[in-house]
């Protein structure tokens, strides 16, 4: 009988590196959104706040380029926004690790299926939308 | 108020909602929303924005503990993100042109619904169904592991999982939730997965679906880091100290009361959504 998905060792394998890759992910994005907050309170902690009117955020936040911009010159909404980039990644990086998890069960299907995925993912991340 | 006190307040307010979520098994992302916006007067789409982030996190460290335990089944979950992502794609583009009132009136309801569902016990496989040709085709039958060694399962209700999913990621899209509820539902009820694995499927999902709505919103200027920040610490920790509570509690009747909460909280939503408090 055919073993079923799930119990493989090579997906034991590969499932224990995506929890090593979430794990890594996560503290590392968190680490990267506390430093930036620390900057952030630090110059801006006295200011106004106002969320009770939307008015989107400046053009420079809202871009990989721009975020990454703003981090270089060390502004502290530019860390932060880094760090949520870096988070946003984790998930992006378990699908793109699943192609390889099923391109070792020569499982064309799914690579396809996992492909679809991750193309739906990074074209909204990139910029598009409908 | 000032922006160190407002950080300050949300990151307190965020951990509650982070415990609340855990708690109740609804997640952080939709207990964060109405505490921002009742509470802190925070426009919906900000407060979905940070909620998102929050969401993201808290399925990624979820997911590091549950991945080593191999119960989620991948080529389940994968399969069904094709949806979710579109759906959520949809939803989060659908979030731009829909008032704040209507979107405060649908998440009540979606609040209100996903409370209804929580009780749901879910079922064990008895792994003598008959096959499913459509599931079967896929590969999407497997076996997880159990006391008495690994139990093999038939999947089933492949379309009506799919149709589930694409509404599933569409709500997430569209109010910045992880639609946990709906998505335990679909792999539970329509595809009979085992309760263990649509669980853990259904977390690994949320995490892909919240990325793809959280793509669309940081390009349209929702994903303020002002507010993101104190709402992912906070819920981070709320929900990790919740889910080592609920393995130490036996939690029924503590989970009662949070719901209780939910469902207060989802009315809340309703009525200030069509007093037109919210979003106006």
């Amino acid at each position: 009988m055919r073993i079923e998905n799930g119990s493989r060792w090579g997906d034991q394998r590969i499932e224990q590196m995506i929890g090593r890759l979430l794990a890594f992910g996560l503290a590392l994005a968190a680490s990267v959104v506390l430093i930036g907050a620390a900057v952030y309170l630090f110059r801006h902690g006295g200011e106004k706040p106002d969320y009770r009117v939307f008015r989107g955020e400046p053009a420079d936040l809202r871009t990989i380029p721009g975020i990454l911009g703003d981090a270089r010159q060390l502004s502290g909404r530019g860390i932060i926004q880094l760090g949520l980039l870096l988070l946003l990644a984790t998930p992006v990086a378990r699908v793109a690790l699943s192609i390889f998890a099923f391109a070792a069960q020569r499982d064309t299907l799914y690579v396809m299926v996992t492909l679809v995925v991750l193309t739906l993912l990074l074209y909204s991340i990139v910029g598009g939308y409908l | 108020m000032n922006v160190a006190e407002l950080v300050a307040l949300v990151w307190l307010g965020s951990i509650a909602a982070g415990l609340v979520g855990a708690l109740s098994g609804l997640g952080g992302g939709i207990v964060v929303i109405p505490m921002l916006t009742l509470l802190f007067g925070v426009d919906i789409r900000y407060a979905a924005g940070a909620a998102l982030i929050s969401v993201i996190a808290t399925s990624s460290g979820a997911a590091s503990a549950y991945v080593r335990e191999g119960y989620s089944n991948l080529r389940v979950g994968m399969f069904l993100e094709m949806a979710t992502t579109v759906g959520a794609i949809v939803g989060a583009t659908l979030a731009a042109y829909l008032p704040g009132s209507t979107i405060a009136v649908i998440f009540g309801f979606v609040l209100l619904a996903s409370a209804a569902f929580s009780g749901h016990a879910g079922h064990e496989p008895s792994g003598d169904e008959p096959p499913d040709p459509i599931a079967g085709r896929l590969r999407l039958d497997a076996s997880y592991p159990t006391q008495a060694g690994p139990q093999a399962y038939r999947v089933r209700g492949v379309p009506a999982g799919f149709a589930m999913m694409l509404v599933a990621g569409t709500l997430s899209g569209l109010l910045g939730i992880g639609s946990g509820a709906l998505k335990v539902l679909a792999l539970d009820w329509a595809m009979r997965l085992p309760f263990k694995v649509s669980t853990t499927t259904s977390n690994f999902m949320i995490g892909v679906t919240a990325a793809a709505s959280a793509g669309v919103y940081l390009n349209r200027g929702y994903i303020d880091p002002g507010l993101a920040m104190p709402v992912m610490l906070g819920v981070l920790v709320g929900s990790l100290a919740g889910a080592r509570l609920l393995t130490r509690l036996e939690a029924t009747a503590l989970r009662r009361v949070f719901v209780l909460v939910i469902v207060v909280l989802g009315i809340e939503m309703i009525f200030e959504g069509l007093s037109g408090r919210i979003g106006s």
